[in-house]
C-alpha cells in the first residue's frame, strides 16, 4: 500500500523545519527577479506556484566544490627540498530538497548513467547522490516552454524522487515513491492522504488533458549526424545566439565541469566548477587549434550531444527532460525545439539536372 | 563501483629532466608510494594528467614503454600555463600524476605484421612507449621502418636513443628535418614526401603515425598512395582534457571520448566519427 498523507500549506514551514533538524534543507525562494533553490529559512516565502527559475542541480551538483586539498612544506630532513600532500574533501552530511520538478528532479538519472559507472564512479557525485533525498511538486499547469512530454516524462513524472507533492486545495497530497520518501512522511504534521488522492488526481488528469501533441523524436540521433557536415544548418539554427551560456548553467542535465587549482601562499586547492561548452574557451587547445572555432559548431554540439550523442551511447535515452529553461530565459530567444525539429525535418536540396 | 578517487593524484618525484630541445623537457618519474609504483601497470598509448599543484592538469603520454619499469617518462612541450610551471622543476621536485588513462596501441592485432612509425616532432612521444616495447618484444613483428622527422636538428628530441636506432640493423631508422641545416647527415624533406621516396610495403603492415595536424592531413594521403587501407593506420589524438575519465565532456568527437575511448585510433574508426578534429 502506497503511503499517502496530506500536507497544509500553513504547515510546509513547520514540516520542513522538521526535516531541517537533521538534513540541510533546499527549498525555492524569490532572490530578486529569480526563484532559485536557497538553504531553508522559516523567515522567508516559500516560492511553490510554477517551476524555479533555476533547477536544484546544485544540490548534487555544487557550481563549485573542493575536490582536492594541497600544501607545499619542506621536507624536514632536507630543507632544501619541498614536498607535497593533496588530501581529498568529499561532502558531508544528507540534503532534503523540497520543490523540485519532475523534469528538475529527473535531470539526475542523466548525470547517474555518467557519472555512476562500473568502471568510473565519481565519488564525490556519489557521495551527495546517495544522501539527497527529493520531495518533488507535480506540475498542474505547463508553460508555453514546456515540452516534458516530448523526451518521455510527464507532469507528475515521478523517477528520481522520493517524494511527489501534488497541490490539492490547502495543500499537497505527497505520496512516497521510494522507501526513503516513507522515512520522510512519518512527521506528526501530516495528516491522512486518502479523502486527497481523488482530488489530486483530477489535477493530473487536466494537466495530462491540456498537453499538446508530442512529435517523434526517435529519429533524432541519426537526423542530427546527417546535418552534421551542413555548416550553412547550423549558422542558421545559432544566428542569433550570443554564446552567453545561460542555456547551460540554467539545464538540469548539463553536466560539463572544469577544474582548476586556487592557491595562496603554500596552500590551495583542486577545484570543480560547471563549465559552459557554449564557451569558445571550452575546447581551446594549447596550441591555438579548436576543433570547435564557431558559435555554430558548439550550438551543434550542445544539441548534438542531448539529442544523438548521449542516447546512442544510453539505450537512446535523450539527454533532456523538456523543463524549457534554456528556451525561457535565452536573451536571444534561441528553441532548442525548433533546431531538433528542423534537423529531423531537415531534406537535403536536391539539384535538378 | 569503484571507490577509488579519480581525481586525487599520486604525488610523484622526478628522478632526472633532459633537456630535449629548446621547448621540450622530459621527466623521469617515480611514485613516492612505493607499493603504488610496484603494482603500476600500463598499456603502450596510456595517457596521465601531470599536476603542477596550483597551476593545474595537462595530459601527455607516458613514452616509456611498460617493459621498463624503472620509471614513467614524460616529455613536455612548453606551450601553456601547466606546462611553463613543468618546465621550471627540476629533478628531487615534486609534481602529481593521475595514470594510466586512456586506451592503448592495439599491439596485439599487430603481431607478425610490419610496422612503420611515422612521428613528426613532438608527435614522436606517443611513438617511443610503443616502438620500445616493440624492441623488447621483437620476435612479435616483422621489419620495423622508423620515419622521425622534426623542423630542425635542434627540435629532434630523444637524441640520446637516435644513434642506437639508427645502428640497430632490426630497425630501418630514418631522420628528416625541413630544410638543410649544417653538419646534418640525414634526409631534408617534409615527412609525407620522405616517406614516400622510402616507399614500405603496405602488404601485411601496420603504419602508426602522430604528429601535428597538417603533417597527419599529408601522411595520410600518402599512406593512401603506398596502399595502406583506414585500417592499417593508427594514430593517437589531442585534445582539450580535464577529467581525463570521460565525464567532463569537452574532448568529446561525437560520442567518442578522446580521453576515455582514445586517444588511440585507427582511420577506420576515426572516419566513422563526425569530422571534429
Amino acid at each position: 500500500m502506497t503511503l499517502v498523507k496530506y500536507l497544509k500549506s500553513t504547515d510546509l514551514k513547520s514540516w520542513l523545519a522538521e526535516l531541517a533538524e537533521k538534513n540541510s534543507v533546499f527549498a525555492p525562494r524569490y532572490e530578486g527577479d529569480s526563484v532559485i533553490f536557497a538553504p531553508f529559512d522559516p523567515e522567508q516565502e516559500i516560492y511553490t506556484k510554477s517551476a524555479a527559475t533555476v533547477p536544484p542541480k546544485k544540490t548534487v551538483f555544487p557550481q563549485s566544490e573542493k575536490l582536492v586539498d594541497f600544501t607545499y612544506h619542506k621536507d624536514p630532513e632536507n630543507p632544501g627540498k619541498t614536498l607535497i600532500d593533496g588530501k581529498e574533501v568529499l561532502p558531508q552530511g544528507t540534503t532534503v530538497v523540497f520543490g523540485g520538478r519532475p523534469c528538475d528532479v529527473r535531470g539526475f538519472s542523466m548525470f547517474d548513467r555518467v557519472y555512476l559507472t562500473k568502471e568510473t564512479t565519481d565519488i564525490y557525485y556519489k557521495a551527495r547522490r546517495d544522501n539527497t533525498s527529493f520531495i518533488t511538486i507535480a506540475c498542474e499547469f505547463t508553460e508555453s516552454t514546456c515540452f516534458c512530454h516530448w523526451v518521455g516524462s510527464s507532469p507528475s513524472d515521478p523517477i528520481g524522487s522520493d517524494v511527489l507533492a501534488v497541490p490539492v486545495k490547502g495543500g499537497f497530497l505527497l505520496t512516497a515513491v521510494s522507501a526513503r520518501g516513507e522515512t520522510l512522511l512519518t512527521s506528526k504534521l501530516l495528516l491522512e492522504g486518502k479523502p486527497k488522492v481523488e482530488e489530486a488526481e483530477e489535477v493530473l488528469d487536466k494537466v495530462m488533458e491540456n498537453l499538446g501533441k508530442a512529435p517523434d523524436l526517435s529519429k533524432s540521433p541519426g537526423k542530427l549526424l546527417e546535418v552534421f557536415d551542413n555548416m550553412e544548418f547550423w549558422e542558421k539554427v545559432s544566428a542569433k545566439c550570443i554564446s552567453c551560456g545561460t542555456c547551460t548553467y540554467l539545464c538540469p542535465t548539463c553536466y560539463c565541469f572544469n577544474i582548476t587549482d586556487e592557491i595562496q601562499g603554500l596552500k590551495g586547492s583542486r577545484i570543480r566548477s560547471w563549465d559552459n561548452c557554449m564557451s569558445a574557451l571550452f575546447t581551446m587547445e594549447a596550441s591555438g587549434h579548436n576543433p570547435r572555432p564557431t558559435k555554430a559548431h558548439r550550438l551543434k554540439n550542445r544539441v548534438g550531444h542531448k539529442f544523438s550523442y548521449y542516447p546512442d551511447l544510453h539505450d537512446g535515452i535523450i539527454s533532456c527532460y523538456g523543463c524549457g529553461r534554456c528556451i525561457k530565459s535565452c536573451p536571444a530567444g534561441v528553441d532548442i525545439r525548433e533546431i531538433v525539429l528542423k534537423a529531423i525535418e531537415f531534406m537535403p536540396t536536391v539539384v535538378e539536372e | 563501483m569503484s571507490t577509488k578517487n579519480l581525481y586525487l593524484p599520486e604525488i610523484a618525484t622526478i628522478q632526472e629532466v633532459i633537456q630535449e630541445t629548446h621547448n621540450i623537457v622530459t621527466f623521469r618519474v617515480t611514485l613516492n608510494n612505493e607499493e603504488a609504483m610496484a603494482k603500476f601497470k600500463f598499456e603502450p598509448g596510456n595517457v596521465g594528467q601531470l599536476s603542477a599543484f596550483g597551476i593545474g592538469e595537462s595530459t601527455f603520454v607516458i613514452n616509456s614503454p611498460p617493459t621498463r619499469m624503472d620509471y614513467l617518462q614524460f616529455s613536455i612541450m612548453r606551450s601553456g600555463e601547466v606546462t611553463g610551471k613543468l618546465h621550471s622543476l627540476k629533478a628531487g621536485d615534486q609534481i602529481g600524476v593521475r595514470a594510466p588513462l586512456g586506451n592503448h596501441f592495439p599491439y596485439e592485432d599487430m603481431k607478425g605484421k610490419d610496422i612503420v612509425f611515422i612521428g613528426g616532432g613532438i608527435g614522436m612521444a606517443p611513438l617511443r612507449t610503443l616502438l620500445l616495447f616493440m624492441l623488447d618484444n621483437r620476435d612479435d613483428y616483422g621489419k620495423i621502418t622508423l620515419l622521425y622527422g622534426a623542423r630542425s636538428p635542434l627540435d629532434m628530441a630523444f637524441n640520446y636513443e637516435l644513434e642506437d636506432w639508427l645502428d640497430r640493423d632490426d630497425l630501418d631508422t630514418h631522420l628528416t628535418i625541413d630544410a638543410e641545416f649544417d653538419g646534418w647527415e640525414h634526409e631534408v624533406g617534409l615527412i609525407p614526401n620522405v616517406l614516400l621516396d622510402i616507399a614500405p610495403s603496405s602488404e601485411n603492415s601496420v603504419a602508426i603515425t602522430c604528429g601535428p595536424p597538417i603533417m597527419i592531413k599529408f601522411t595520410l594521403q600518402a599512406l593512401e598512395k603506398l596502399g595502406f587501407k583506414d585500417e592499417q593506420i593508427v594514430t593517437t589524438l589531442e585534445k582539450r582534457m580535464k577529467c581525463g575519465v570521460g565525464i567532463c565532456g569537452r574532448c568529446n568527437i561525437g560520442t567518442s571520448y578522446v580521453c576515455k575511448d582514445g586517444p588511440v585510433y585507427t582511420g577506420a574508426q576515426l572516419k566513422k566519427l563526425p569530422n571534429e578534429l
